[in-house]
């Protein structure tokens, strides 16, 4: 079986100009997306409480709301979480409350309700380790993206690397800007799909440019653009199936993984989805722009051409 | 061309074998148990211990799985949780306050797995139910607890010395020595000089000394704080009968506590939540007339004394703000009852705690003295008795208006040791053992119903080289979840998200490889070569995108906390176990079945 037998190379440079716009625009939506709506950041990175309850029937966050503002919590958010008889209470911090005195004045007020109410999860993340996540958070990304780049640039060339990261960062602001419309809880675990799909989305880039290098090898007589088309023409098959596979995952992480992996199935899908576009669609025509040529890929040493194909 | 050396396929064959052999103990789930574990340091684990616990079962009519010995307790398999509870109850009674008897879960690994090292995996709190602190040393309180006994030695050895003082201040982290004039202050320098050594003395003017703690001095304050906080903390976390329990310490200032399995979180909050710690001071007798008192209760609080308007046995308190001794200095705290059969704490002080108070009640005989409890910054004055004589036994008694309960919950606080600083918590987490196992079996699904969706797909679309690769994706999840189980990495359920992650990704190895040989077909190479050359030239792509992901992992384990740094170990692991079975399992299977044959013409792909 077999899907996607092309006799003639796609020719994708003709229509790089089009893919970029559509590229650039969507980045302009999300960064427009990010700026004014914001991220919802989940409560790792606010500070804050999470508490995670399970009642016998169904729950009603209305009459939970009530329960906790008569006990003199009025700024808790409540709402249901997965299947109907659970309910997620989020709190901000207070000034000079002791979390670990807040989850038990909680529950004491909802028990005061509803007897049978059942504690599943509380996180209380004081505002220094909160504002520690968030730093982490973004020198991890730096160093992903700094890590990458150094990497390809080693095992290619510069403007390989300038184009993958370009490429995928596209993406990352892609997903974050999706996170932004929908106000999807941005949490820790969705940071870490982020990143995983920084790295991942970075395979596609390398697969084409691995093969744009064979191809400059192969085919003496061929421009750039012809090589280009040539490359992703060939790699198309194996692009779209192996995200296929990868999806297949994801998606049953969606079905069967919880609330919890929830958002960070959302993020993987969004980043498979549009890393092929990236990946194939942006970071080749950068490569074209940036003025690659023959030469750059078959450097004199031949060395290197012969451990490309040395055996496994 | 398709043929492996025959060494290659043993090591193969090896690698898988121990990939099942480490992997088992994961099927075989767990069981309830007790831990008998000593609560003093003069509690013995011996044989005797394992007897009396055996008849004491018997006795109870409990009914046991077996009896381990461990040296640092005794472990016994039970039936259900139900025993569990009965056992640990009757346990408790018969073996009193020397031991501690704690809820356990025990794997039912059977022996000849666990000879060799081979464990189920180690479940992270998410998944197993449980607690999770991050608590923070207040560094300061405990550099200022430092400077106040330096300030009090200072004091002594110049008086020791008969050099006149004009006075000791404190500011910021630095200590003024203030004298009378130039010369009193370079004899004091001197003096200081060579009793202060961890100190910088430097002259600030004529008539003073700045004393600015070394580094090496202040590092040296922030270790043994927080030694003695984790201690204390190990003390208290016994006492709540917690089995297993993680105590760490995390960066400079913060340690991590982990509670697997505790059900009642509200105690285990509130016995670790506090801070109580004792401290003596000397009642300002001078000072404690009507009027005084009276403006005091106004706010006007004379110089170097603390006001404390009520006590626990009633009365405003003037307290001289020098703590003489500290919870450092405490031995063993107890609840029991005094004199007229009131319930009492009764507290023994170690050596020098014992000198120090023996040289206390001897210079001060007929004054008061002001026990304090101190929690989160705010003090009791417990009880402020007369000293009447000298006390050397280094034992004293703290009685006021208590009620049993208070006096064994302060003997418990005491007792387990009080902290050398404040402690606060900064991060919570609790999962409810409920929801631990729903994590468990959501994550698991995940991960079984993508790899079915992947095999099937694989199999119709590259037909009996997708099987090939399917089983290669079999063999890696196999490694990985031995390699987990081996090194008992903590699994959370963002660590089984990374285990589905793995699946997904790893088959790409095998994509390439298929698509390349598809191509080789194509291009009319024979069936040989063209096998031969998928591999080959994939080889360089997969090593490519696979350092890519390994970065993102590397940054996420370096950067990450918690549940997220669980995932990025199980993502590295998992490439790394990938690039070993993408390649070489499949490629093994192709050599052994299409190898042989000579005059290959068609592969099924």
């Amino acid at each position: 079986m077999e899907f996607f037998r092309f006799k003639r190379d796609i020719p994708f440079m003709s229509y790089a100009k089009t893919t970029t716009i559509i590229s650039l625009v969507t980045f302009l939506f999300s960064v427009y997306f990010l700026a004014t709506k914001g991220l919802n950041f989940g409560v790792e990175f606010t500070g804050g409480t999470v508490i995670e309850v399970h009642y016998q029937q169904s729950a009603e966050p209305a009459k939970a709301q009530d329960a906790l503002a008569k006990a003199g919590f009025t700024d808790s958010s409540v709402q249901n979480f997965g299947t109907s008889s659970d309910l997620i209470i989020r709190m901000p911090l207070k000034e000079g409350v002791s979390s670990a005195q807040l989850s038990e004045t909680v529950i004491g007020a909802l028990r005061a309700d509803q007897p049978t109410v059942e504690l599943r999860r509380v996180e209380f993340i004081g505002p220094q380790v909160g504002k520690e996540l968030v730093t982490d958070g973004a020198i991890a990304l730096g160093l992903v993206c700094l890590g990458i780049m150094a990497y390809l640039a080693f095992r290619f060339e510069w403007r390989f690397a300038l184009a993958a990261i370009i490429a995928n960062l596209h993406d990352v602001v892609i997903i974050l800007g999706f996170f932004a419309f929908f106000q999807w809880e941005f949490s820790l675990t969705v940071l870490a799909a982020v990143l995983s799909v920084l790295g991942y989305s970075v395979n596609e880039s390398v697969v084409v440019f691995d093969r744009i290098r064979e191809n400059f090898r192969k085919y003496k007589k061929l421009t750039v653009a012809e090589i280009i088309n040539n490359a992703i023409t060939a790699t198309m098959s194996r692009t779209i199936i192996t995200h296929g596979c990868t999806e297949l995952v994801v998606l049953s992480m969606l079905f069967f993984g919880g609330e919890t992996l929830h958002n960070f199935a959302l993020a993987l899908t969004i980043g498979i989805v549009f890393g092929i576009y990236s990946s194939v669609l942006v970071s080749s025509p950068i490569v074209l722009w940036l003025g690659a040529t023959r030469e750059h890929f078959i450097k004199p040493d031949n060395a290197e051409a012969k451990s490309a194909e040395a055996q496994p | 061309m398709n043929r492996y050396p025959r060494w290659k396929y043993i090591v193969i064959l090896a690698a898988v074998l121990l990939g099942i052999v480490y992997s088992l103990p994961n099927l075989f789930g767990e069981v309830p148990a007790v831990q008998v574990s000593p609560a003093t340091s003069v509690a013995q684990v011996d044989q005797a211990l394992m007897t009396r616990v055996q008849q004491t079962l018997t006795k109870a009519q409990i009914s046991f799985d077996g009896v381990i010995y461990e040296p640092n307790g005794i472990k016994v398999r039970l039936h259900d949780t139900d025993t569990q509870l009965k056992a640990k109850d009757a346990l408790q009674a018969d073996l009193g306050d020397s031991y501690t008897v704690a809820l356990n879960l025990l794997s039912a690994t059977p022996e000849w797995l666990q000879s060799v090292g081979a464990l189920p995996m180690y479940l992270g709190l998410d998944l197993r139910g449980g607690v999770h602190f991050l608590m923070q040393v207040d560094m300061k309180a405990a550099l200022n607890k430092q400077l106040d006994r330096q300030t009090n030695d200072i004091r002594n050895k110049l008086r020791d010395e008969k050099i006149p003082l004009a006075g000791v201040n404190r500011d910021g982290s630095n200590l003024i020595v203030k004298f009378k004039d130039a010369d009193t202050r370079e004899k004091g320098s001197e003096i200081l000089r060579q009793a202060m050594r961890e100190s910088t003395i430097t002259s600030l003017d004529d008539t003073r000394l700045q004393l600015t703690p070394t580094p090496v001095a202040l590092k040296a304050i922030q270790d043994q704080t927080i030694q003695q906080n984790m201690l204390t903390l190990r003390n208290r976390v016994n006492e709540l009968g917690v089995a297993e329990p993680v105590i760490q310490q995390q960066g400079a200032d913060r340690v991590v506590v982990q509670l697997p399995g505790v059900q009642d979180t509200a105690k285990a909050k509130d016995i670790l939540g506090r801070t109580a710690s004792l401290e003596i001071h000397m009642v300002d007798d001078e000072h404690m007339d009507g009027p005084t008192v009276s403006a005091a209760m106004q706010g006007l609080v004379p110089p170097g004394d603390d006001f404390y308007p009520t006590s626990r046995d009633g009365s405003p308190v003037l307290v001289k703000k020098l703590s003489l001794l500290t919870g450092e200095d405490i031995a063993g705290a107890s609840a029991g009852y005094d004199q007229s059969s009131q319930p009492a704490v009764h507290v023994n002080f170690d050596t020098r705690g014992a000198r120090i108070f023996a040289q206390l009640t001897r210079e001060n005989v007929g004054k008061r003295m002001a026990i304090l409890l101190i929690e989160k910054g705010k003090g009791e004055v417990v009880t402020a008795p007369v000293i009447r004589e000298p006390i050397t036994g280094g034992q004293v008694q703290i009685t006021g208006r208590m009620t049993v309960k208070d006096a064994n919950d302060v003997a418990l606080l005491l007792r387990a040791g009080a902290l050398a600083a404040p402690m606060e918590i900064i991060e919570e987490r609790t999962i409810g053992p409920s929801l631990g196992a729903e994590n468990i079996s959501k994550g698991i699904h995940s991960v079984l119903w993508g790899f079915v969706a992947i095999t099937i797909f694989m199999a119709i679309y590259y037909r009996r080289m997708g099987l090939y690769s399917a089983v290669a994706l079999g063999v890696n999840l196999l490694m990985l979840v031995a390699v987990l189980s081996f090194i008992q990495a903590t699994l959370t359920l963002p660590g089984i998200a990374a285990i589905a992650l793995t699946v997904g990704m790893a088959i790409d190895a095998n994509v390439l490889i298929n698509e390349r040989i598809r191509e080789e077909l194509r291009a009319g190479h024979t069936a040989h070569a063209a096998l031969s050359a998928g591999y080959d030239r994939a080889f360089a792509t997969i090593t490519d995108s696979n350092v890519t992901n390994f970065i993102a992992g590397m940054a996420l384990i370096a950067y990450g906390s918690g549940p997220v740094r669980g995932f990025a170990v199980v993502l590295c692991l998992g490439i790394l176990t990938s690039m070993f079975s993408a390649v070489l399992v499949s490629r093994a299977m192709v050599n052994l079945t299409y190898g042989r044959q000579r005059k290959l013409t068609k592969i099924s792909i």
